[in-house]
């Protein structure tokens, strides 16, 4: 954990660790479990499952479509039985299904996508690739359905890493450089645009002058990974508030995407394995390689990291992860990291008043008044916030709630308020 | 089911960079000891016995209100130990008990429990308090007449108190290093101006106070007093001594600079400092009272929630 220097008066720099150059990445490839667990966020408001059912026989590879009248789909990560399917609700509320698969010792690979790729036709082959390693919802971004979302004509590739401590993007800039290129090629030719900006921090832009892409560097300094900080330093394109980057027709795509994109089309097999940064309670890291759908306690105990009542588990980075209460869940799409602390490194939340100490003011990248938001937010006024006090202007880096003095959860006040605002809107809009 | 190891859930962030508020409190009270240490060391037992009596009075009272208002007990954050010891710096050393009861009562309970506790009392706490004092018992608080049974080897006489009854010719002895290293009668931690400026940096440095208050507090002293030293010397003082005396020092370092009534955007703070810093002079140069740092911020500390209107506007926003 990062402290307050002992001359707070400087602020501390919040820096995401680079990789030591010159020195071979090491990636532990986790053994395959005799389970696996597929996660699929329902957004269909279909309550039942109607098209697979416990008992069913699954290939590795296949395209899983689990409701009627919807074009969703989940891949199969591996070959075996379904053994069950059961409904979560994860966070703010949304639906998930997650379908547990027996696996069988022998992987048996479902030819749909490898002839759909030999056909050569990019429409065909895009239907497998709702989702890639690195990207879970990459079919907003390869939409090739203009009505459903505003045509994208830039690119940016982030090369930079979603987090502190976490380091998969530049693992993917040392060690898969071929694919990178590959997937470039292919991400140009399926979104035709050839503008395309590869975002690195400095240490690796040496890396990537073959790729033959614009390459832009910005300061490894949280939160420069976020798409709006990258429009605003890099792009000097400032999104409105509220909206997103992808409303001024800018894509973001994490590197790791692009590399497994380059693999897909090379190998003909859809990627199913994710590079992810388990960060251990003494803070030190470990890059691994899991297939997704991976049990998380696998991974855990692959490494020898063991887990005790009232510690805290995390799916994602230390800034903007989700604690999750179970060590079944699996390692999904867009798991970036694990990251396991321990009780006593646990610094909880506190239901204090704003004390107006100004922290969250000097460290707020986006402007937001916290101190006046976490107000009006603690007493649900979410018109008054979005409106006067930058609700939306928020870009959820989570800096305010690392750097308050009264250890208020500022980043769960703002997510809530956001929720919260939204349903107001869709009942008011209902009501109309 | 019911063996189960269970995690701690909660939204992110995870790290946490340690700040609290007991660790700004206690830093607090760690940069006075040098003005306090010194002020025992002039006043001896009386000044201690003054110090610790408000220190326990306070947080006696924060109990008090934490049960009665059915709140968390948050004596423990140290903010009602900061604000006793901060009423007690401000205080002569011979002030009866009584008074200090009543003033920490009036800061604890009507400066800060009855707004809802920490973080939202509109006016400093400590400045709530030592305004009715002062207004109520003017003869104890008066330094002349409280501190006459001392002989420090100085100058006895409160010099803001010279200057504004006997005129300019009354504070020739008053040196500015005399001044800086504690000649001169005040509270208990006040008239110590080197161990104020030392702990006041010591705070700036940690980044516990917002260095912005406290420069513009000395600037805005230092500009106005300047101009009606330049107007007529004969009749004003210089500008360092109002810098050097009275509570100049403790308000620009402890008082202007708490944080739930003082501004936290950039524009604002220049403003609230500066302002505070120029009624200061006012007072004391026009003003009916000896001494106007008290309610030169208190002013202030009502216009604050407007200054703090003027703000920078937020990412995405009116575009």
């Amino acid at each position: 954990m990062i402290k307050r220097p002992f001359f707070g008066l400087i602020q501390a720099r919040l820096k995401y660790p680079a990789l030591i150059p010159d020195q071979p990445v090491a990636i532990k490839d986790i053994d395959l479990s005799s389970k696996i667990v597929l996660l699929y966020e329902n957004k269909t408001g279909q309550q039942n499952v109607s098209r697979l059912k416990a008992g069913d026989k699954v290939k590795t590879g296949q395209r899983l479509e689990l409701f009627e009248n919807t074009s969703d789909y989940i891949i199969s990560t591996a070959t075996g039985e379904v053994k069950e399917i059961s409904k979560h609700t994860g966070y703010f509320g949304r639906n998930y299904i997650s379908i547990t698969i027996a696996r069988n010792p022998e992987d048996q690979w479902d030819e749909n996508f490898k002839t759909a790729g030999q056909a050569g036709n990019y429409e065909d082959v895009i239907k497998f690739l709702g989702a890639l390693p690195g990207e879970a919802g990459l079919s907003t971004l390869l939409s090739l359905n203009p009505a459903e979302h505003p045509p994208i004509n830039k690119i940016v590739i982030k090369g930079i890493d979603n987090d502190l401590l976490v380091a998969n993007n530049q693992t993917i800039l040392r060690t898969q450089l071929d694919d990178l290129k590959n997937g470039i090629d292919i991400l140009s030719e399926i979104m035709h645009t050839t503008d395309i900006i590869f975002v690195v921090p400095p240490a690796l832009k040496t890396q990537l002058s073959e790729l033959g892409v614009t390459v832009k560097t910005v300061k490894p300094k949280y939160p420069n990974h976020f798409p709006h900080m990258i429009m605003k330093n890099v792009l000097r394109e400032i999104v409105p508030a509220g909206k997103s980057p992808g409303d001024s027709k800018t894509g973001f795509i994490n590197a790791e995407a692009v590399a497994a994109l380059g693999m897909a089309f090379r190998d003909r097999e859809i990627p199913i394995y994710k590079i992810l940064t388990v960060i251990k309670k003494d803070s030190s890291v470990v890059m691994v390689r899991a297939r997704v759908g991976t049990p998380v306690k696998d991974i855990l105990d692959t490494l020898g990291i063991e887990l005790n009542h009232g510690d805290r588990l995390v799916l994602g980075g230390p800034m903007t992860g989700h604690a999750v209460y179970s060590e079944d869940l699996p390692v999904m799409y867009d798991t970036d990291a694990i990251m396991v602390q321990g009780k006593k490194q646990i610094i909880l939340s506190t239901d204090t008043q704003c004390i107006n100490c100004g922290e969250c003011i000097r460290a707020c990248p986006a402007k937001v008044p916290v101190n006046m938001l976490v107000r009006v937010l603690e007493n649900g006024l979410y018109d008054d916030a979005a409106d006067e006090y930058g609700l939306f202007s928020c870009i959820e880096c989570g800096l305010c709630a690392y750097v308050c003095s009264a250890r208020i959860p500022v980043l769960h006040f703002i997510m809530l308020g956001k929720h919260e605002y939204a349903l107001l809107k869709n009942a008011e809009e209902s009501n109309a | 089911m019911h063996s189960q190891k269970l995690f701690i859930g909660s939204h992110a962030p995870y790290f946490h960079n340690g700040n609290s508020v007991a660790s700004k409190s206690y830093n607090i009270m760690f940069a006075a000891l040098p003005a306090v240490g010194m002020g025992i060391y002039q006043y001896g037992i009386p000044a201690l016995a003054v110090i610790t009596f408000s220190i326990s009075c306070a947080m006696l009272w924060e109990l008090i209100m934490n049960i009665a208002m059915k709140r968390p007990i948050s004596i423990g954050d140290g903010d009602a130990a900061a604000i006793g010891l901060i009423l007690a710096m401000l205080l002569p050393a011979t002030t009866p008990w009584w008074i200090v009861l009543t003033g920490t009562f009036l800061a604890i309970v009507i400066g800060k429990q009855i707004f809802g506790g920490l973080g939202c009392n509109p006016f400093n706490p400590v400045l709530v308090a030592f305004a009715i004092l002062m207004l109520s018992w003017k003869n104890y608080l008066d330094f002349d007449a409280a501190l006459l049974n001392y002989d420090l080897g100085f100058k006895m006489l409160y010099p803001l108190g010279a200057l504004k009854h006997f005129g300019i010719n009354a504070i020739g002895d008053f040196t500015s290093q005399g001044l800086l290293m504690g000649q001169q009668i005040g509270g208990i931690g006040a008239s110590c101006g080197l161990g104020l400026i030392i702990g006041g940096l010591y705070l700036i440095l940690r980044g516990y106070i917002r260095w912005e208050i406290v420069f513009s507090f000395l600037i805005g002293i230092f500009v106005t007093a300047l101009l009606y030293n330049i107007s007529d010397p004969d009749k004003y003082a210089a500008p360092m001594f109002h810098l050097l005396t009275g509570y100049t020092l403790i308000g620009a370092f402890f008082l202007a600079t708490e944080d739930s009534s003082s501004p936290v955007n950039l524009v604002p703070m220049l403003l609230y400092g500066a302002g505070a810093g120029i009624f200061t002079v006012l007072i004391r140069n026009i003003g009916a009272f000896v001494d106007g740092v008290v309610l030169a911020v208190l002013i202030f500390n009502v216009a604050n929630p407007l200054l703090d209107k003027i703000r920078p506007k937020a990412l995405g926003k009116g575009i």
